[in-house]
């Protein structure tokens, strides 16, 4: 084994946090636009969508979902040695969102702080580097944020998905922890299912890619190699949580290696507010911890395109009790919406062109 | 704004650092090298934090090219923790706005510099989640 399941030293998670913009665009309005018949798109189990206002982008969002983590770790913001940042959204091609939220939190200049790309997976990424940090001793809090304003060209079957959202965790030691990783679990390989060229405003899908040999066959690996390490079976998980590219691939995936509808549904937020790529698996992750009880154990299985899929193993704490209401909740931000029409859409997200911005 | 005095007011506008005169005990924002009630120039910085209120608000129709995509603009007059000062209302139509109102900080973009330009982020308001009511609370 070249990549260690279960670091001698123990990490958990201390606090986390999301963040959801409140614009929503319905399905059905996208469809009508396009001329898409509604058989098109129903199969998705998606409703409506969350849009980035007009002054967010994946930095303000994932500085909300930050500050939301940090209120529930209940550490000094100068305690956070490593901020990143995963996006495939990212404001800057060069220059780092990380280090504006470190700012904005007050963690600089003391810290390590980057942007890191690998599709939807990058925060993923994050968080297992951050295992390895904390475990290592080398520093004693990590801030890892997942956040995306999701592109998608106009008319594409993408346009359905393509959602605005962040989560963020800090990760520390295992000692006061919400919850303990018990193991965790990488499988990659390079697969050409999802792509975006430099200088290309919108990604591209290679069909035939999507399903069965990027997403499904990843996230299987991922979460059969973690249970084979640590001895366990889906019955042992009182939660399991999955990337959400839309409703149905979570589902599909989780009963085909065994889990149950009452274990997935909990952290399924895709229908509710479509796919936000970085954040997907991790906003499931945050909407399951907000109900959490101590003793209890969560499988969540990330994936991002090119391709890639982490398993984590978490067993929640008694300390997650009180720390619960110190920030607000997922279903709180997904209840505070204000449903949108296409035109408000296209200028939100710039798909008009006024001037040059 | 230039990029020079963005960068130096950095943390007054991602954290609302103001200023608090040590002489004459009170506080305000933006962060200045002398009070500017008494004049003295015994101050240090000072996070403004606490209760935020809407005391008034304009709303712009009329906006410059650069803020077109989130026209209408409102400007809002807001007391947080005692201090007085005005700023970006987001996240509300003009239809949502009610004098008293409770509002919480937000960072968010205020302005871009073409397409080739720095993104200058700083706090704005938004209607608090949970109730942006002016009721007694």
């Amino acid at each position: 084994m070249t990549l260690q399941a279960r670091p001698e030293k123990g990490s958990g998670i201390h606090g986390w946090g999301a963040y959801i913009p409140r614009y929503r665009l319905p399905l059905k309005l996208i469809a009508s636009t396009w001329g898409w018949h509604e058989d098109q798109y129903k199969g998705l189990n998606v409703r409506e969508k969350a849009i980035a206002g007009p002054d967010e982008d994946s930095t303000t969002m994932g500085y909300e979902a930050a500050l939301n983590a940090l209120k529930r770790a209940k550490i000094d913001p100068s305690e956070v040695g490593a901020v990143f940042f995963g996006t495939e959204s990212k404001p800057y091609a060069v220059k780092p969102s990380a280090t504006i939220i470190a700012e904005a939190l007050g963690i600089t200049p003391i810290t390590m702080a980057s942007d890191l790309e690998f599709a939807c997976r990058a925060a993923s990424e994050a968080m297992r580097s951050s295992i390895g940090l904390v475990s290592s001793g080398m520093l004693k809090y990590s801030l890892v944020i997942g956040s995306d304003t999701a592109q998608a060209q106009p008319g594409d079957v993408l346009e359905f998905t393509a959602a605005s959202g962040a989560a963020a965790f800090i990760l520390g030691p295992s000692s006061g922890a919400s919850a303990v990783f018990e193991g965790s679990y990488t499988y990659v390989t390079d697969t050409p299912d999802f792509w975006r060229r430099s200088l290309q405003p919108y990604p591209r899908h290679g069909e035939g890619f999507t399903g069965e040999p990027a997403y499904f066959h990843h996230i299987i690996n991922s979460v059969k190699g973690l249970l084979e390490e640590l001895g366990l079976k889906p019955g042992d998980f009182d939660y399991a949580i999955f990337h959400q590219p839309n409703g149905k691939f979570p589902v599909r995936v989780g009963l085909r290696l065994g889990f149950t509808m009452e274990q997935i549904e909990p952290g399924l937020v895709t229908p509710m507010i479509g796919n936000t790529y970085n954040a997907s698996a991790l906003m499931g992750l945050a909407r399951v911890l907000d109900r959490a009880r101590p003793g209890e154990r969560i499988l969540v299985a990330p994936f991002g395109s090119g391709a890639g899929s982490d398993a984590y193993s978490l067993i929640v704490t008694d300390e997650i009790v009180e720390r619960h209401d110190l920030a607000p909740k997922v279903d709180d931000y997904i209840a505070r919406r204000v449903e949108v029409d296409y035109g408000f859409y296209t200028r939100y997200r710039g798909k008009i062109r006024l001037m040059p911005r | 704004m230039s990029i020079a005095r963005h960068w130096r007011r950095r943390h007054n506008l991602y954290r609302l650092i103001g200023t608090r005169c040590r002489s004459c005990g009170r506080t305000f924002y933006p962060q200045a090298q002398r009070c500017i009630y008494c004049g003295s120039s015994d101050v240090e910085q000072a996070r403004i934090d606490g209760e935020a209120r809407l005391l008034s608000y304009s709303i712009v129709y009329s906006v410059t090219d650069e803020a077109r995509y989130e026209a209408p603009v409102i400007l809002g007059l807001v007391e947080v923790g005692g201090v007085k000062l005005i700023t970006e209302i987001t996240d509300a139509s003009p239809g949502e706005l009610e004098v008293g109102m409770r509002l919480e900080p937000v960072l968010r973009k205020v302005s871009i510099h073409g397409e080739s330009g720095l993104i200058y982020y700083a706090v704005k308001f938004r209607p608090a989640m949970g109730g942006g009511g002016s009721g007694e609370d």
